[in-house]
């Protein structure tokens, strides 16, 4: 059936279980989940490992609230910082929601909360062609829970890196 | 397409009044008003249609089967089982023993015929009032493929439904749906089709990315839904027959989602989110020709026309929650109409007009509801850990929405149930499902 064919190569950054597709995007799409995968070392600093483990990759929303919060702000200058040092990379970044929302309005939500960091990055002096923001609403959660402990964990931007050397 | 040929048996019927005689008994006339809330469903009985030739004797039963589960799952009627028939059916022609059907309570009375030639099925019924010793409304007769035996059947028991309760049916119809599988953090998701009890699934996409919310057009023969496939959230239509798709709207630097249909079916209503603000605009399927219609800096989505075209209900949280607004389908002042305590969302015009159905949550749970227009006689119809997402029955009397149970193992599935609050009950699916879209009645 044709509507089965055509998946474009940025289709495995959705296809959390296609990893076997080996692109650069291939870790992609899950919400960053675990580090596993993610390209070079994460004694490199140059390496998205390193970006995720040691800068961080992702901060944290209040329910129902996109606005930065003091401690996600300390983590986007980090992101920020690191992004001007290394150039060859681009990043998408995935805004989430919790359970606790309709669909459409999680949508809304999480395309909220991704602009809200693409917006600190670009006034730190990331170039905006750079960065490209996704909401994934309420579909890739995380944690499973249905508690604040996994809700909080769940409400999440995560700049999820593509490009680099060692792609 | 399985095309249903459907005349009056004119020439096996003397003219039958449509009025219905006061019974001698103490009911009255067959009749069920379902506004009023049923509290007594009424009997039925729908012996086994008689077969006319061999090949015809198992469609027979089934015919029977499958009529009597939609009148039953209504909640309106009570199916009267075979083995309390004093006396069976076994000619079509002969005359009703109203007697025996009386002494049942077997208050309306469906009998048929079924006639089998090469893959051509021929289904005759007549409905009875029994108490009133009268046929109620005149014989039918539905021609089509075998393979179509189960529309045939809902067919029929449309036209019994209409008859008795004086409201257009709504059992030959479908329901898309996105097919859920695999736990909460990695959840599979497929376009799907079913009839709307559940039988004959037919898978739509695969499972490479993530698919929301497809939406029946106007005439049953396409569908609207959000795919993630180019990475981003995107606006597709799909011709169900042929199974072929193409995007809507493919702005770079954008998302787009919760498309719905205009009445004409050329017009479409969805959101598009870009920069951090997420807004509605409608977009001709043809020409692609986009006009903005909000442009405030809040959410603005879950779009639905009116029946008539002219105005589109949505929800925004520019009051600062999600609430409900009525806008002209160009644009300009809205007007919200909801005012109760919570936050209300992903509101559906109803395809009578009179009502809205809507999510809403409210102190940690979630309600499926409906209002009038002005936003009055809030009504509440359910009640779960997260209940989101109605979509009316074609006859504007039945609701089916997604229901998520709690938890690490939590589960999607849809449920079904009547503007009265009445005769919840799960659907049938093979796997876990959301976000259905009731179809019209088929042509």
């Amino acid at each position: 059936m044709s509507i089965f064919g055509k998946i474009l190569t940025i289709g495995a950054l959705l296809a959390v279980t296609a990893c076997t597709n080996a692109t650069k995007y291939d870790n992609a799409g899950a919400g960053g989940a675990g580090g596993a995968g993610v390209s070079g070392s994460a004694s490199d600093p140059t390496s998205a490992a390193f970006f995720q483990q040691s800068i961080g990759d992702r901060v944290l929303f209040v329910v129902d609230q996109s606005s930065l919060t003091d401690q996600s702000r300390s983590v986007l200058q980090g992101q920020a910082e690191w992004l001007l040092t290394n150039t060859d990379y681009s990043a998408i970044i995935e805004g989430h929601a919790d359970e606790q929302g309709t669909r459409e309005y999680n949508l809304g939500l999480g395309e909220k909360r991704a602009n809200a960091v693409r917006e600190f990055l670009v006034s730190r002096g990331v170039a905006g062609n750079r960065l490209k923001v996704v909401s994934y609403g309420k579909e890739r959660p995380i944690e499973i829970c249905s508690d604040e402990s996994c809700y909080a964990k769940n409400r999440r931007a995560v700049t999820v890196l593509s490009g680099g050397l060692t792609g | 397409m399985i095309r249903l040929l459907c005349c009056i048996l004119a020439a096996l019927v003397a003219a039958v009044p449509l009025v219905i005689q006061p019974a001698l008994a103490q009911q009255g006339p067959l009749r069920i008003e379902i506004t009023e809330g049923v509290i007594e469903p009424l009997p039925f009985a729908v012996p086994g249609f008689v077969p006319d030739n061999t090949a015809a004797t198992d469609y027979g039963k089934q015919l029977s089967q499958v009529i009597a589960a939609d009148l039953s799952g209504t909640g309106l009627f009570r199916e009267i089982p075979a083995s309390a028939f004093i006396s069976p059916i076994t000619d079509f022609a002969a005359p009703v023993k109203y007697a025996d059907w009386k002494a049942i309570n077997a208050q309306a009375l469906i009998a048929g015929a079924v006639t089998v030639s090469g893959s051509k099925l021929t289904v005759r019924f007549r409905v009875y009032d029994v108490f009133s010793g009268a046929e109620l409304g005149n014989g039918l007769q539905f021609t089509g493929n075998t393979d179509g035996w189960r529309r045939m059947a809902h067919k029929v028991a449309d036209a019994v439904y209409s008859r008795i309760t004086g409201e257009g049916g709504y059992f030959d119809s479908r329901v898309a749906f996105v097919s859920e599988a695999g736990p909460k953090n990695d959840r599979r998701k497929r376009l799907a089709i079913m009839d709307y009890d559940g039988a004959n699934v037919q898978y739509l996409s695969d499972s490479s990315t993530i698919v929301l919310a497809p939406r029946f057009s106007p005439t049953g023969d396409r569908l609207l839904y959000t795919s993630y496939e180019t990475g981003f959230p995107r606006i597709y239509v799909l011709d169900v027959g042929k199974v072929k798709r193409r995007a809507l709207d493919n702005t770079e630097g954008t998302m787009s989602f919760a498309p719905r249909f205009a009445p004409d079916g050329k017009t479409v209503v969805f959101s598009l989110a870009q920069g951090g603000n997420t807004d509605l605009y409608t977009m001709g399927v043809s020409s692609g020709k986009r006009t903005r219609l909000t442009s405030a800096p809040s959410i603005e989505t879950a779009p639905s026309f009116s029946p008539d075209g002219r105005q589109i209900v949505f929800e925004s949280d520019r009051s600062g929650s999600q609430q409900l607004y009525i806008m002209p389908t160009g644009g300009g002042e809205a007007r919200r109409i909801s005012f109760g305590k919570g936050r209300y969302g992903t509101p559906v015009w109803s395809p009578r007009g009179d009502l809205i159905a809507f999510t809403k949550q409210s102190k940690g749970r979630f309600h499926i509801g409906v209002m009038r227009l002005d936003g009055s006689q809030e009504r509440l119809l359910t009640a779960s850990f997260l209940d989101e997402g109605p979509t009316w029955a074609p006859n504007g009397r039945v609701i089916m929405f997604t229901r998520e149970t709690q938890g690490a193992s939590g589960r999607a599935s849809l449920y079904s149930v009547d503007i009265t609050g009445r005769n919840l009950r799960p659907v049938r699916t093979p796997d876990g499902a959301s976000d259905p879209s009731w179809s019209p009645l088929q042509q």
